[in-house]
C-alpha cells in the first residue's frame, strides 16, 4: 500500500456584516437578556467595509495571497497595517455578501430563500461576472415583494436576510413545529452547505481538478442538518459534491468540534492508501453563530469588530504520484480516552508520541500547524496568541524530553512559530489553514516536514468532560511510489535468482 | 466566563454555602483569569451571565498560584501543571488573580 498524497487546498471568505448583527449569538444573546446595551448600539458602527475586510493581511494570507512568513515580519496588530489586497487569490476568494446571497439561494432546493424583487435582480446581474457562478444565475428567482417578506419575518417565523442593514430577503422555516427545521436552523445550514460549495468550486477550478474523479466526500463543519427525528442526519457532503459536479461520489459527514477537519484530513488519507476511494476530497463550510463572538472585546478596545467573516475550505486528497506532498497515515497522534485533558497530556499525545515513534524530536518538524486563529481576534478578548501558545508548549514538551535545553525554549518559538492568520469559526482554523502553503512548501519550497494538528472541546456538547484531538504528518515526496519500489524489487529479485544460478551452473561444471 | 459555567457555580455557592466553595481557574492568559476570577467574585463584568450583579465573594486561586501550588503532591503537579508553568506568564497571572482576590473575595 502505497501513502496518500495532498493534491491541493482551497480556502474562501465571506464579508457578511449583516449577519453579525442578526445572526452571530454573541449579539442574538444579547438581545435577549440586554437589549437596551450599549453593546449593541455600537455593533453597526464597529463593522469594516468589505474593502478593509479585503485590504487585511490575515484575510490575504486565509486565501493565499500573502506568504505566513509575510505576514509574520508585519508588526501587530494586522488591523493597523493597512495593505492593498485582492478579492482573488491562490487559493480562493473574498466574497462580498451580496453575492452571498445568491449563492444561498442556489444552493436551496427547497425554495426557503427568497429575496426582494430588485435585490434579487441585482445579485444575479453581480453573478453573472463570477466565473464559478455564471452558469448558475438562472437559478435565481424572481424576486418577491418587501412586505411579503416583512410578513414572513413577523408572523411565520422566518430569518431575514439583511443588507446594509435594511430586509432583502428571508429564509423561511422548512416546517410548522420541528425544532430542527426552523428559519435559524434552515439560514445555518444553508450558510454551510453555500460556502461549502463555493470552497469546493474553487478548489477544483484552481487546481485543475476534475470533480467527477471524485470518489468520496468528507464534510467536516459544526453544523447538523437533519429533522425531529434525526437531528444530525446529514448528510452536508453529498449536497455539496450535488452542486460541484462530483457526480461520481457519495459522501457523508464527520463532525468532531474543532478537530473535526483533521480527523477528516486522517480519514481522507486512510481511505485513499487502503484503495477504497481513489480521490477524497474534504469540505467544510462556516458558521454564522460565531460571526462577532468576541465582539464585545473588540468594541470595548477600539477595535471594530473583527469577525466579520464567514469561512470555508476545501481539499484533495489523492494516489502517491511521486510528487505531491506524502500523507503519513502511519504517523498519527490521537488522544485517547484514556490520555488526560491537561495541556501537558494533551501535547504529548498529539505531539511527542507520533514522534517518538517515528524517531524524530521536535526540532524535526519544520511547521506545526495547530490552532491557527488571528491573534488580531484573540488577544483583545482575552485568549492571548493561540498558534504562538501551541509552540511554546510543543517547545516545553521537547524540554521535557530533553529534546532541548529551557533557556532554547523562546528561540525554538521564535524559530519554528507560523503566525494564525485564520477566522475564529471553529474547525476553520484548526490545524488545516497551512494545507494550501504545505503544497508549496513541500514540494518547491524548503521545508520537508509538517505536522496538522486539531483539537476540540468536547464538553460545550454536553455529552462528555474528555478533551479530543488528533494529529497527522506530512512530509516531502520521495519521488518514489510503491508500484516503482515494486517494479524495482521484482528486477532485483530476478537478477539475485540470476546471479545464483549463475553461480550453481559455474560450480556444477567445476565439479 | 462561559454562562453555563456561571450557572453551575451560582447553584453550587446556594447548595454548599459561598464560604465552603473555592474555585481553581486554569485560564491561559492573565486577563481571562482575572475575568474569570472578577465573575465569581463581583460578579460578571460582562453583564451577560446569571452572576451578572451577583457579588458571591468565592475564594478563587489560579492553578499557577503557590497557594494552590504547597497544596498539591510535588509530583502530581509537575506531571499536570510543570508544562504549563514553563510556558505561562506565571508572575502576571499570579498578581491579577491575587489583586482580584484580595479586593473582593469574601472567604479566602
Amino acid at each position: 500500500m502505497d501513502f496518500s498524497t495532498l493534491k491541493g487546498a482551497s480556502y474562501v471568505l465571506i464579508h457578511t456584516p449583516d449577519m453579525v448583527e442578526q445572526n452571530g449569538t454573541t449579539q442574538t444573546t444579547e438581545k435577549v437578556v440586554n437589549p437596551n446595551s450599549e453593546y449593541l448600539k455600537k455593533v453597526r458602527e464597529n463593522l469594516r467595509s468589505y474593502e478593509d475586510v479585503v485590504n487585511y493581511a490575515p484575510n490575504q494570507t486565509y486565501i493565499g495571497n500573502m506568504t505566513p512568513e509575510e505576514l509574520k515580519a508585519l508588526p501587530q496588530p494586522w488591523v493597523n497595517e493597512k495593505i492593498e489586497g485582492q478579492r482573488y487569490g491562490k487559493f480562493g476568494e473574498i466574497m462580498p455578501e451580496k453575492e452571498f446571497y445568491g449563492i444561498m439561494q442556489i444552493c436551496d432546493v427547497f425554495e426557503l430563500v427568497h429575496l426582494e424583487d430588485a435585490f434579487a435582480k441585482d445579485v444575479k446581474q453581480e453573478l453573472i461576472d463570477h466565473e464559478l457562478f455564471a452558469k448558475d444565475v438562472d437559478k435565481i428567482k424572481e424576486g418577491v415583494t418587501l412586505e411579503w417578506i416583512q410578513e414572513q419575518v413577523d408572523t411565520h417565523d422566518a430569518e431575514g436576510l439583511y443588507y446594509d442593514y435594511q430586509l432583502v430577503g428571508c429564509v423561511l422555516r422548512a416546517h410548522e413545529i420541528d425544532a430542527n427545521l426552523t428559519a435559524h436552523v434552515m439560514l445555518e445550514n444553508l450558510v454551510v452547505k453555500a460556502s461549502g460549495v463555493i470552497s469546493l468550486r474553487h478548489l477544483f477550478r484552481d487546481n485543475d481538478i476534475n470533480p467527477e474523479e471524485v470518489e468520496y466526500v468528507i464534510e467536516c463543519s459544526e453544523e447538523a442538518c437533519g429533522d425531529m427525528n434525526q437531528r444530525g442526519g446529514g448528510n452536508f457532503a453529498k449536497s455539496i459534491a450535488e452542486l460541484c459536479g462530483c457526480v461520481n461520489a457519495t459522501g457523508s459527514d464527520l463532525r468532531g468540534f474543532c478537530a473535526a477537519p483533521t480527523h477528516a484530513l486522517i480519514s481522507a488519507a486512510s481511505l485513499v492508501r487502503s484503495e477504497t476511494y481513489k480521490n477524497v476530497v474534504i469540505v467544510a463550510g462556516g458558521a454564522t453563530a460565531k460571526l462577532g463572538m468576541n465582539g464585545k472585546s473588540h468594541v470595548d478596545k477600539g477595535l471594530p469588530i473583527l469577525e466579520d467573516v464567514v469561512g470555508g475550505f476545501a481539499a484533495l486528497i489523492g494516489p502517491n504520484d511521486g510528487e505531491h506532498p506524502v500523507l503519513r497515515s502511519d504517523l498519527i497522534g490521537r488522544h485517547k480516552v484514556s490520555s488526560g485533558s491537561s495541556p501537558q497530556a494533551v501535547t504529548t499525545a498529539l505531539i511527542a508520541e507520533p514522534l517518538e515513534r517515528a524517531g524524530l524530536t521536535v526540532h524535526d518538524v519544520d511547521a506545526y500547524s495547530v490552532e491557527m486563529q488571528n491573534p488580531d481576534i484573540t488577544k483583545p478578548a482575552g485568549a492571548g496568541d493561540v498558534p504562538e501558545a501551541n509552540m511554546k508548549m510543543i517547545g516545553a514538551i521537547g524540554v521535557l524530553r530533553k529534546q532541548l535545553e529551557k533557556k532554547e525554549l523562546m528561540t525554538f518559538v521564535k524559530n519554528k512559530s507560523i503566525p494564525g492568520w485564520a477566522p475564529t469559526q471553529g474547525h476553520i482554523p484548526s490545524g488545516v489553514p497551512y494545507l494550501g502553503f504545505a503544497v508549496d512548501d513541500l514540494t518547491t519550497g524548503d521545508k520537508n516536514r509538517a505536522m496538522i494538528v486539531g483539537k476540540g472541546s468536547l464538553f460545550l456538547g454536553r455529552m462528555t468532560n474528555l478533551f479530543d484531538g488528533v494529529s497527522i504528518i506530512i512530509e516531502r515526496n520521495s519521488g518514489e511510489t510503491a508500484s516503482e519500489n515494486s517494479a524495482d524489487m521484482k528486477e532485483e529479485v530476478r537478477q539475485a535468482v540470476a546471479d545464483a544460478l549463475r553461480d550453481f551452473l559455474e560450480n556444477f561444471s567445476k565439479e | 466566563m462561559d454562562l453555563e459555567n456561571q450557572r453551575r457555580v451560582k447553584e453550587a455557592a446556594e447548595k454548599y454555602g459561598a464560604e465552603n466553595l473555592v474555585i481553581l481557574i486554569g485560564a491561559a492568559e492573565y486577563e481571562a483569569a482575572g475575568l474569570a476570577a472578577e465573575t465569581v467574585t463581583a460578579g460578571d463584568p460582562t453583564y451577560a451571565g446569571p452572576l451578572t450583579n451577583v457579588e458571591l465573594g468565592l475564594a478563587v486561586y489560579h492553578a499557577v498560584e503557590p497557594e494552590f501550588k504547597g497544596f498539591v503532591d510535588p509530583d502530581v503537579y509537575e506531571e499536570q501543571i510543570g508544562m504549563m508553568e514553563m510556558v505561562l506568564e506565571v508572575d502576571e497571572i499570579i498578581n491579577e488573580v491575587s489583586e482580584i482576590r484580595k479586593e473582593y473575595s469574601k472567604y479566602a
